[in-house]
């Protein structure tokens, strides 16, 4: 295993760590890969180790009783996933799949600890990550728990569809995000929520709104 | 087919490994798109794409009954 540690460098948790130290935590790395589709790490079982991505795409995802999948990150390479079960020591909160072929740098449980302790500098990177990811899912949770972004979703679609004469814009999931005042994930979901209602059909790259009574009376219910 | 910026684009090619029609290619470290039918416009590239390069739009059409 070659791991570069310009690599190691670029990583949020060890960022102002000199070579030897790197040197050091590299000794603890161990690799993992993942083809796509893949599920890397199950929720409720137990934690086993912190992650990062070395090359790939991870997506942390969680799903509900029926089913339903809400994607919680997007982990892209130098960031990292399952790092709160290592240290609140409880189960993995989350799953994890490959979106494609995947490469993963890994720290068992006991070794992240030894880390902590020889080099304090990594506990404060800690905090910030995680302050960062605390920030990314309360307003997760936020947009998640008030119905209200259904409705704004079904507005946009409403007042942006083409009148069959000529085509109204294009809107990727990113731009429907932005003017919702939401995250993309949420759009996702909303879509899908929408589809499920009746009120809308994906049909590869259209929306066909299949229902407009439907999508007023969702606009217009109290949230 | 989804449409890139390649002015945005820095090369990483997460958008290629997590694409599962191969409709994506990197041709002198940019990402170039081909056209293929089986593009289900899972949006997955677009998704994944840290500078917001690949946009994958849907076209919003009332069904007339
Ligand atoms: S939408 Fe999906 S299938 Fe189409 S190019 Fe993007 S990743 Fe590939
Ligand atoms: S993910 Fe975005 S930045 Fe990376 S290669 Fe693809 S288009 Fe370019």
């Amino acid at each position: 295993m070659a791991i570069q540690l310009e690599f190691l460098q670029s990583i949020p948790y060890f960022s102002g760590l000199g070579p030897a130290e790197l040197h050091s935590i590299e000794k603890l790395i161990f690799e993992k890969t993942a083809e796509r589709g893949e599920i890397v790490l199950l929720e409720g079982e137990p934690a086993d180790g912190l992650y990062f991505v070395a090359s790939g795409v991870v997506k942390v995802f969680k799903t509900s009783a029926e089913g339903k999948e809400q994607i919680l990150h997007i982990v892209r390479p130098g960031e990292s996933f399952n790092d709160v079960p290592v240290f609140d020591g409880g189960s993995n909160p989350a799953s994890a799949q490959a979106m494609g072929p995947v490469t993963l740098y890994g720290i068992r449980k006991s070794n992240v600890e030894t880390v902590l302790r020889d080099y304090p500098q990594v506990a404060l990177n800690v905090i910030r990550v995680l302050a960062d990811k605390v920030r990314h899912l309360v307003s997760l949770v936020e947009d998640l728990s008030f119905k209200h972004v259904i409705g704004r979703v079904a507005k946009i679609l409403l007042e942006q569809a083409g009148d069959g004469k000529s085509p109204g814009p294009r809107l990727t999931q990113q731009e429907m995000a932005g003017m919702a005042g939401t995250a993309r994930e949420v759009v996702g979901r909303s879509l899908k929520a929408l589809e499920e209602q009746g009120a809308v059909r994906l049909d590869r790259h259209r929306i066909v709104i299949t229902d407009k009574e439907a999508l007023k009376e969702i606009i217009e219910a109290p949230s | 087919m989804p449409v890139i910026a390649p002015e945005k684009c820095n090369g990483c090619g997460l958008c290629v490994s997590v694409c599962y029609c191969h409709a994506l290619i990197m041709v002198d470290n940019i990402v170039t798109i081909i056209e293929i039918e089986d593009c289900g416009w899972c949006t997955q590239c677009e998704a994944v794409c840290p500078t917001g390069a690949i946009s994958c739009a849907f076209e919003i059409v009332i069904e007339e009954h």
